[in-house]
């Protein structure tokens, strides 16, 4: 068994923030309680307004007091004698990912019942408190072919396991995604454990693991090959492609409609998990994990569609202590393009409501709702006619505002297994290039099947998938001259500024 | 007395049928699976009632347990509760007290509490008697009503029974929080749109269909799956609102 620890200031550095993230992760962990963002803008906007959220602070807590209904979540976790560890099935999963709490209840499981799997969850808490008995954090093992990666927060541990060759950078990173789900549909998770340090969580989770699931599946399972599970490799987020003067009229919409709306923080217009248009409040922005969080939840709630909702949610990289209140709603019948605007304040549902309408107004005159229409069944560039058909896939990460673009996944690409093994080809490369020990420029690799490049440039990192038979010098030539088209269509392709209100 | 504006939180359990009740009433979309409601969607609706407009903002509250902490949220200065359960399952029948004594403790105004056990439909395997839920309402002061949101059995009826109760604590005077206008014009407070009458549903005060009264309770106590004698294009539905949409 061959392990691999490293103290806990190594572990962090782990975490390398690519984008010019807001706040550091870390900071605000240890720093909770001290500093609430959301507490900053409400005292900023009225110095009365502090008081008047404490009404329902009160009430909150009230009712999940009353509804912990512990004798029953005990039942629920009988130690069961048929464990998974005799099903062939389970045990081949390519991807295994169990949360437990630190007390080592079993939690989540991304495959089967996690009621069963006390017994392993048993173990891996042992392996944590093992190490963590020297002050050491235990980071990943290998064992049997088998990668364990930990990730240890304050009240839970998360557990990747593997036998692809996927980065323990990679897999941490995807853990941390997976936390910061939690965090955000249970801010108050830390609160709740630090009463009963052997609660059981589930029962606050239930309807959360749809939102995990989704996070963590690779789209190949539920048959549907996208490029959305290179956002969270790369660590950004997409952005439908709309001419200048076009987003220019949906950002005056929405600053027209919202700047005398005081407590609104952030508004956010997506559509098919791209963003539109982000307006934000002067000084504050959204962090794209964040963002990401606020793609996997449209795209896993059918029910918004239906009607216009009003939803707490918390951004763990904007404050990680506190809800933030989302009016979300599509902006009509016949544009599914989803407009959430974020406030502090829980009690202006109807001002929200009423600007969304004359937002949604002013698109329709604008003939704005044409063009998003238009984009949404864009499902990336298409190398032929750019006139790069030698070239198969490629991601081009524009490193300032971390924004994505990815070419259209076609032939051979579009069956599931050709696309996990892309898949696992962008991750490697990803995980060569931004290896801590030894980062690197640039990689050029002929492999069998195809030729892979990475670049890592100023400005921008480019991974691009071609034929195996083409020669270096047209590899150059082509890669010069897909960035040189990016370049000159860059104010349609990627969002430059996020304008305030 | 003009009109009155209301509003209205629909509580319980995860699947018992909220949203399809609140959609079926009020948009008649016959679509089964919207997954399920995160937190809190909005609906709204007008009713007329002996010359009474009476606007209902309707809460249609997300089941899930983890959203019970931000429930208040939603029943905070709630004038009527509409508390659903599934008669096929006795789980979530049990859990409408926890919700009752929730409402009792929170709300101090008047409320118009109402009972409904959804999923008529699903009559041959109920677990909750007609008879025993009907007790539990009336001990907390509250309506009962048997619905199913798949047949639109009942829908009408529950809301009606709403406004009625609505109109009636209207004219008591008791309730701090319901909204009354002397002009039928007025409820305008947040939107343009709603001026448009003929969007709304004109009724006489009527009693039909499924309300469960006392009588009804010993005389049988089998569920029985009424066929009102009315059928749905005798009554004009309440629209939703689905303002904003300019170009219809």
């Amino acid at each position: 068994m061959e392990t691999g620890s490293s103290t806990p200031a190594g572990s962090e550095e782990n975490f390398e923030d690519f984008s010019d993230g807001t706040v550091d992760y870390q900071e605000v962990e240890e720093e909770e309680n001290k500093h609430s963002i959301i507490q900053e803008i409400r005292n900023e906007l009225s110095p009365e307004g502090a008081s008047s959220s404490n009404g329902f602070k009160k009430s909150e807590s009230f009712a999940s007091v009353r509804s912990k209904d512990f004798c029953e979540s005990m039942e629920d976790l009988d130690v069961s004698p048929d464990d998974y560890f005799h099903d062939k099935e389970w045990i081949q999963k390519r991807k295994h990912i169990f949360i437990l709490s630190s007390a080592g209840k079993p939690i989540y499981s991304l495959h089967e019942n996690e009621g069963k799997l006390a017994t392993l969850c048993g173990t891996l808490q042992a392996l944590v408190s093992f190490v963590q008995a020297n002050n050491d954090t235990i980071t990943s093992i290998v064992a049997d072919g088998i990668k364990f990666v930990f990730l240890i927060r304050s009240s839970l541990i998360l557990v990747a396991a593997t036998r692809d060759n996927i980065a323990v950078q990679q897999l941490q990173m995807q853990l941390n995604d997976v936390y910061n789900q939690i965090l955000s549909t249970l801010p108050h998770m830390t609160k709740i454990f630090e009463k009963r340090q052997n609660y059981d969580l589930r029962k606050q989770l239930a309807g959360t693991e749809r939102l995990i699931d989704h996070l963590l599946v690779n789209d190949t399972s539920n048959k549907k090959i996208t490029n959305n599970v290179f956002t969270t490799l790369t660590n950004t987020v997409q952005v439908l492609p709309l001419s200048t003067a076009m987003r220019n009229n949906v950002t005056s919409a929405i600053q027209n409609n919202c700047s005398k709306i005081r407590d609104l923080v952030f508004a956010v217009l997506i559509a098919n998990n791209k963003l539109i248009v982000l307006v934000r409040m002067k000084k504050y922005s959204i962090h794209p994990a964040d963002l990401r969080l606020i793609f996997n939840l449209i795209e896993c709630s059918e029910s918004f569609k239906t009607a216009e909702s009003w939803t707490p949610i918390c951004l763990p990289k904007f404050d990680m202590n506190g809800y933030l209140y989302a009016h979300v709603s599509y902006l009509a019948d016949d544009c599914q393009a989803c407009l959430l605007l974020l406030s502090v304040d829980p009690n202006v549902f109807f001002t929200l409501s009423d600007a969304k309408k004359k937002i949604t107004e002013k698109l329709r005159r604008s003939h704005c709702l044409e063009a998003i229409n238009e984009e949404m069944n864009n499902r990336g560039v298409n190398l032929r006619t750019i006139g790069i058909p030698e070239m198969r896939h490629f991601l081009y990460k524009c490193k300032v505002s971390a924004q994505l673009l990815c070419a259209e996944l076609t032939h051979p690409y579009s069956s599931p297994s050709e696309f996990d093994r892309l898949y696992s080809i962008y991750c490697d490369m990803y995980h060569r290039i931004h290896n801590n020990l030894r980062p690197l420029k640039l990689i050029y690799h002929v492999g069998e099947k195809e030729l892979v490049l990475a670049w890592v440039a100023q400005a921008y990192e480019l991974y691009a998938v071609f034929e195996p038979t083409i020669d270096k010098n047209l590899v150059i030539k082509l890669v010069n001259k897909l960035v040189r088209w990016v370049e000159k269509e860059q104010d349609i392709l990627f969002i430059k500024n996020h304008p305030n209100f | 007395m003009k009109a009155i504006e209301a509003k209205v939180v629909i509580l319980g359990s995860e699947g018992v049928g909220k949203t399809s009740i609140v959609t079926r009433y009020l948009k008649n979309v016959t679509s089964s699976d919207q997954g399920p409601t995160i937190s809190a969607s909005f609906f709204s609706c007008k009713l007329y009632l002996d010359g009474v407009k009476v606007k209902l903002q309707v809460w249609d509250t997300a089941g899930q347990e983890r959203f019970r902490a931000v429930a208040p949220m939603y029943y905070r200065n709630a004038n009527a509760a509409i508390l659903v359960f599934d008669l096929s399952q006795h789980k979530t029948y049990r859990d409408l007290k926890m919700w009752a004594q929730e409402l009792q403790r929170n709300v101090q105004d008047p409320m118009i509490l109402t009972v409904v056990g959804n999923k008529l439909d699903l009559h041959a395997t109920r677990t909750v008697s007609r008879e025993e839920a009907f007790l539990f309402a009336s001990s907390i002061g509250a309506n009962y009503m048997e619905t199913s949101a798949l047949n639109e059995q009942g829908l009408n009826q529950v809301f009606l029974r709403i406004a009625e109760g609505l109109v009636r604590l209207a004219n008591e005077n008791k309730s701090q929080t319901l909204r009354r206008y002397d002009s039928s014009n007025s409820i305008s407070a947040y939107s343009n749109v709603f001026a448009d009458d003929d969007q709304a549903f004109h009724l006489p005060s009527v009693h039909l269909g499924i309300p469960v009264e006392e009588g009804d309770v010993h005389s049988s106590d089998v569920g029985r799956l009424e066929t009102p004698s009315w059928s749905i294009d005798h009554i004009a539905h309440g629209s939703v609102e689905t303002t904003g949409w300019c170009c219809y």
